[in-house]
């Protein structure tokens, strides 16, 4: 009973000092607000506004309507260049594509010949890369089919392919990209607020006066974890409710409280990380950079901004140790696919597992360092 | 310089405010030039702020205030004059760095003041000596034990010849034989340089009587000014604590009663504390030596020595903060437990250096410990109000301690220490910087706690009239006892008339002829004309390089930082450059297959071929395939309708469904690309086999991927991650830099020299620019050996920018630093403009051009955009200056910009 009032006492002093630093709140706020529509609004679509530019040296009524073809939003107004043109324009990064007609296309096509259209592409732009260049294939494939139907009457018998794309019927990224950043502030919110919180402590020399008060190690722990969980818990379904589904229209498919359930489960795991590197952290530069050092990856590799599967099996094996992989794969199934405990529980089993790793992990080296520090 | 009759400081109608709270009001004085003013009254009364005025530390509200012949409220003036001040801070050692040695830091300030390096060495040494600081020379800062600290400080201020020493509190916490030596040294100096005046706020009355003139204040005002004998006069008082009560309002006065000291009742006590061949060893430094004591119940023993000789690190033993190395600490008759929460309710402990909670208010203070020592929730309201009035803590409850002034703060410790009402009250030097009224308010109380509740008090002091009032005193150094009795008992042991004499005796007699501190010759380097003359540049490079080396020095003690930066962003290249792969793979995909034919077999079959896909267990219903979805186990759903083949056959034209999930859309764009591919290769597949001349009619599409042919994304990503990983670690770098001098107190070093804002950030900024260049090449030479990634283009292009690129980085680290208040909130500010900006906007993944919203915009500014372009263009375009200049130029622009906002947002005075 006593411990659990020392806890909670010790968890209000934490959130008093938050209330002391406005900067600070400004920022939170900046994160959870602004900072996800930004991300989400300017998240581009695979293949949009894609620059392009054209060498025709066919000039003839097929190459124009090939040129007239490619259209905003994938494409940006296709510029007309000169052969010369075309080397520069894409060693600068001006075009990212260009697409060579070669003279007398039209004729070509017509005889029943099959001339080449050259297609450069920027490959170091390897996301549009791809894409764009199945696009272009597609669209010439298209135009000049019609173009050609015009003459010929038949062509070849075909079945269709329907594609339908479920959860995301127009593949919209603002309903992705606001989402994980949801996540990646959760992640990086609560591991620099509990572990600055350790270091500040030892720094300013009070932990040293915690400690000859009937207070534990565990109990200080605790309450870092339960305080600073619970301002990022608030900021997170805050940030669901009014930003997501209220600012940007991204319909939740499946349950808001089983999310948080495991949000909750999250910051559990990433608040422990966080006092784990303020016990490995000896002065704030040093935790500042361990943080930053350990965000990168959590941000860029759990899936949240290039698909898992398709990294190294290597990289995916150690990616399993950081509660955001599974967490980024919990809050998919659940917010887009609509998926329910009954799927997501073994993400749910992951994060605790881990969580409790760095909890036990945080616990050994606290005593350890506070015993060196005074 | 002023005429001997000018004063060398005039205020007139001086008033500061802290928000609701009046510092000074309307304050009108003059300080006499050449001769030693002291500044004595309670503590808040506006002391350290007055100094800190007269400093130019502190900017000025309302009045006027001249110092030196000029006003302070103008930059010019403040400039010229800047270098003729010291100023010394209050709080132990809050100016100094804590990881430099005591010599670094005093070589540190001399480079700011623009010594040559021979001035340098001979100041440092003849100022160590006086101090008796030369042995420690070696020794960190913030290993020194309080009064070093202050010491150091002192020399620090003293390094370059002021003409006006500002002095605030500057002996608290130092012993009394460092105390003699340290105003010795003023004395000495004052005679080689009679020109200097010192101005001195000091709580200690013994040492004001050796000051020219006394300013006495209360509330904000000056009370009474004159020479010690014209103020005893004045107010007819033999000694000056006396009249300086007796100079207060009337109200303060009553509160203050004659200390009558109670003798104990005496005997047949148990033990409360015992000590037994306590030992501490630090390495090879023993720090406490064999120390034996026992302390009855209810005893008040004082613990006197020099500073640093083991007084704190025994207090910290019986605490249990400390394990003992040897020997045995016991409370209560047990062996202090650091684990033992029994004792630790029983026990009041009081640390040298203020450790509470700056965030929370002194009521907020009070009630957390109260309740962290369980004191019933009733009672805790109570307990609180009684504290506040007993302590005097009344009209400023809601304040934070970090605006208090220290006397104050240690009151706050003191009462948050007794709150809960322990048996044993251990004290590390509780009334340093406490003025003589409170002080003795606080004595009232600890005597009360002693005799009439029987606490047990375990206290330091430097205080010989508080010593007097010890029931028992040990005298210690180097951490030994050299003797342990009643006050009484010790001084007719050496036949001594004071406490201090015997004291000062004492040590002599362990320190041997060391603490004899012969007479300096007259060996004050003179300062040279070269030192003058820069002392009056703008902009001084001597000045910018002493914070680089101060910063380099700090960084280099801290091995672990520069190692993480060049070891970690080494580990990430590797990690992300595998990992980050754009190229979609690996998909999962599965068949509902409703016709189970030749025809769709081989239609599915044509799925499986692909190097993008891999297939699972075939479908058997929508259920399973709505489930299996859902789960995330597949991202494709192929259906195959029933007579697919039939129907092919026929030309009826049959429809293969496929469903995406969509919960990633740039998976599923590119899955759709996939396969829609797929199905037009297996349509023009049946062409072919149908008929050769129908299908050879559609054009041809040469796809030629330039710069990264075989579109490995690793070679693609790696020269994209170099930028990513350049703007991160060096601007978290020095995030810090700024706000950790903010938030640790040595900021006030950029206020009183003559260090400029812009040498001050670009001194911090150089080094880091330093390890970021060593980072980035260490970056280009794994990305070219460890990877094989082609480096194509010139490698001074790409080193160029790199240096620009870098300067841009390590500037918003510092930009951060200057616009928040506290660390975290700079860590987190820092995380938030570098890591989406950087990852997202700056076309990493997608290209800035097609970004769209204020997401476009941070793009097309940010610096990662321009390097990130000129970093693809030089590794895998071969580009060089003449193709990217614009990039270049957009780097070169943003530096000074970065760092003009970093300076409008520092500030060079206190506001």
């Amino acid at each position: 009973m006593e411990q659990l009032a020392n806890i909670f006492h010790l968890g209000l002093k934490e959130l008093r000092s938050l209330q002391r630093d406005p900067a600070l709140l400004l920022l939170i706020i900046w994160a959870f607000t602004l900072g996800i529509v930004t991300a989400a609004t300017s998240m581009p679509e695979s293949l949009h506004n894609a620059s392009i530019a054209v060498v025709d040296e066919d000039r003839s009524p097929l190459s124009a309507r090939l040129i007239d073809a490619f259209q905003p939003p994938f494409f940006r107004p296709p510029q007309l260049i000169e052969l010369d043109q075309m080397d520069h324009g894409m060693d600068s990064g001006q075009y990212t594509f260009t697409l060579n007609i070669p003279p007398d296309f039209q004729r070509d096509v017509l005889a029943g010949h099959s001339p080449a259209i050259q297609l450069n592409v920027d490959a170091t732009q390897v996301s549009m890369a791809f894409t764009g260049a199945g696009y272009i294939q597609v669209i010439g494939a298209e135009e000049v089919s019609a173009f050609l139907r015009r003459y010929r009457a038949e062509l070849p018998q075909q079945a269709q392919v329907a594609i339908r794309v479920a959860f995301n019927p127009n593949l919209t990224r603002s309903w992705f990209g606001s989402v994980m950043e949801v996540i990646n502030q959760i992640t990086m919110l609560s591991i620099i607020l509990t572990g600055a919180a350790l270091i500040r402590e030892r720094e300013h020399g009070t932990i040293e006066h915690l400690l000859v008060m009937p207070v534990t190690p565990p109990e200080i722990m605790l309450a870092k974890i339960w305080s600073m969980g619970l301002v990022v818990l608030l900021a997170t379904a805050l940030s669901l409710l009014l930003v997501v589904q209220g600012w940007l229209q991204v319909p939740i498919a499946g349950s808001l409280p089983l999310f948080l359930c495991g949000a909750l489960l999250h910051l559990f795991a990433t608040t422990s990380m966080g006092i784990f590197f303020g016990t490995i952290a000896r002065s704030m530069p040093q935790l500042g950079l361990l943080i930053i050092l350990v965000l990168i990856p959590l941000q860029i590799l759990s899936g949240g901004t290039t698909p898992r599967e398709s990294m190294p099996e290597l990289v995916q094996q150690i990616m399993l140790v950081a509660p955001t992989t599974h967490f980024v794969d919990l809050a998919q199934a659940i917010l887009y696919r609509g998926a329910g405990f009954a799927t997501v529980w073994p993400q749910f089993l992951a994060i605790i597992a881990i969580g409790g790793l760095f909890f036990t992990g945080a616990l050994l080296r606290f005593r350890k360092t506070l015993a060196q520090m005074s | 310089m002023s005429a001997p009759a000018a004063p060398v400081a005039q205020l007139h109608e001086v008033s500061l405010q802290y928000g609701k709270t009046c510092a000074l009001n309307a304050v009108s004085l003059e300080i006499p030039a050449r001769s030693m003013v002291g500044l004595i009254g309670p503590d808040g009364v506006g002391k350290s702020s007055l100094l800190a005025l007269i400093a130019g530390a502190r900017k000025i509200q309302s009045g006027q205030i001249e110092v030196l012949g000029g006003d302070m409220a103008s930059r010019d003036h403040r400039r010229q004059v800047c270098p003729l001040i010291a100023y010394m801070p209050q709080g132990l050692g809050k100016n100094l760095y804590p990881t430099l040695s005591v010599i670094e830091n005093l070589d540190f300030f001399a480079r700011l003041f623009g010594q040559a390096e021979s001035e340098r060495k001979t100041r440092i040494t003849e100022l160590l000596r006086s101090t008796g600081l030369s042995e420690f020379g070696e020794r960190p800062a913030g290993k020194l034990s309080g009064g070093m600290k202050q010491k150091l400080g002192l020399c620090c201020a003293l390094i370059h010849d002021p003409d006006l020493l500002i002095l605030d509190e500057p002996t608290t916490g130092v012993d009394p034989l460092s105390r003699n030596q340290f105003w010795e040294l003023i004395e000495r100096i004052r005679q080689q340089r009679p020109q200097m005046s010192v101005l001195v706020a000091t709580a200690y009355m013994e040492e004001a009587e050796r000051f020219d003139h006394l300013l006495a204040m209360d509330d904000g005002a000056v009370l009474a000014t004159g020479s010690p004998a014209e103020l005893l006069a004045s107010t007819g008082c033999e000694s000056l604590e006396q009249a300086f009560i007796t100079l207060l309002p009337e109200a303060k006065r009553s509160a203050h009663k004659q200390l009558v000291v109670l003798a104990r009742p005496s005997g047949n006590q148990e033990i409360a504390i015992e000590t037994r061949g306590l030992t501490m060893r630090f390495g090879d430094f023993v720090a406490v030596d064999s120390v034996d004591f026992r302390i009855e119940r209810g005893e008040i023993f004082g613990f006197l020595g020099s500073n640093g000789c083991g007084k704190t690190t025994t207090m910290k033993m019986l605490t249990g903060l400390l394990p003992a190395s040897e020997g045995q600490a016991l409370l209560f008759g047990q062996t202090v437990n650091a684990n033992d929460m029994a004792t630790r309710k029983r026990v009041g402990y009081m640390s040298q250096s203020f450790s509470l909670y700056a965030e929370l208010s002194v009521r907020q203070n009070l009630v957390l410990h109260a309740q962290l020592f369980h004191v019933p929730a009733t009672e805790i309201a109570a307990r609180v109000t009684a504290m506040a009035e007993r302590f005097s803590l009344g009209g400023i409850m809601e304040e934070l301690p970090e605006r208090l002034p220290l006397g104050i703060r240690q009151r706050l410790s003191l009462a948050v220490a007794v709150i809960h009402k322990p048996e044993i009250l251990i004290l590390d030097e509780p009334t340093s910087g406490v003025d003589p009224i409170a002080r003795d308010l606080f004595w009232q109380l600890m005597l009360d706690l002693s005799r009439n509740d029987g606490v047990t008090i375990f206290i330091s002091t430097h205080f010989m009239n508080e010593a007097l009032r010890c029931d028992r005193i040990s005298l210690m150094h180097a951490g030994k006892v050299l003797a342990s009795d009643t006050p009484k008992a010790l001084m007719s042991k050496r036949e001594l008339p004071s406490l201090e004499a015997t004291f000062i005796a004492y040590l002599q007699d362990a320190v041997g002829e060391q603490a004899q501190v012969p007479a300096p010759e007259a060996t004050e380097a003179t300062p040279g004309a070269a030192a003058k003359t820069l002392k009056r540049k703008r902009f001084s490079l001597l000045r910018l390089f002493s914070y680089t080396r101060r910063e380099t020095l700090e960084l280099r003690r801290d091995p672990i930082r520069g190692g993480m930066a060049l070891l970690g962003t080494l580990l990430l290249l590797f990690i992300i450059g595998y990992g980050i792969s754009l190229d979609v793979e690996n998909l999962t995909y599965a068949v509902l297959d409703r016709d189970q034919t030749t025809t769709s077999q081989a239609y599915a079959l044509n799925l499986a071929g692909s190097r993008y896909f891999i297939e699972q267990a075939p479908l058997h219903d929508y259920d399973e395939l709505d489930r299996r979805m859902r789960s995330g186990e597949i991202s494709l759903a192929v259906e195959i309708p029933p007579n697919f083949g039939r129907d092919l056959k026929r030309g009826a034209v049959p429809q293969v469904g496929m469903w995406l999930d969509g919960a990633m859309p740039m998976r599923a764009e590119t899955i759709r690309g996939y396969v829609t591919g797929l199905h037009a290769g297996y349509l023009q597949e049946m062409a072919r086999q149908d008929s050769a001349a129908t299908a050879s009619t559609l054009p041809t599409l040469e796809v030629r991927y330039r710069y990264n042919p075989d579109v490995e994304s690793l070679n693609a990503m790696v020269p994209a991650v170099i930028p990513l990983l350049l703007m991160l670690i060096p601007a978290m770098l020095t995030a810090l830099g700024v706000v950790r001098e903010k938030e640790l107190g040595s900021i006030i070093n950029l206020y009183v020299t003559p260090v400029t804002r812009l040498e001050f950030l670009l001194g911090k900024q150089l080094p880091y620019i330093a390890l970021g260049m060593l980072n980035f090449v260490l970056l280009v030479i794994a990305a070219v050996w460890v990877f094989d990634v082609p480096l194509k283009g010139g490698l001074l292009a790409l080193m160029v920018g790199g240096l620009l690129y870098i300067s841009c980085a390590t500037a918003m680290g510092l930009l951060m630093s200057t616009f928040t208040r506290s660390q975290i909130a700079a860590v987190f500010g820092t995380a938030i403009v570098t890591l989406i900006p950087a990852i997202q906007f700056s076309g990493l993944i997608y290209p800035v051009a097609s970004l769209e919203g204020f997401g476009a915009l941070v793009g097309q500014i940010y610096p990662t955009s321009h390097f990130l372009i000129i970093s693809r263009g030089v590794f895998s375009k071969a580009l060089g200056f003449a193709e990217l200049y614009s990039y270049f130029i957009a780097l070169l622009v943003t530096i000074p910009v970065l760092l003009a906002l970093c300076t409008s947002l520092l500030k060079k005075q206190e506001a």
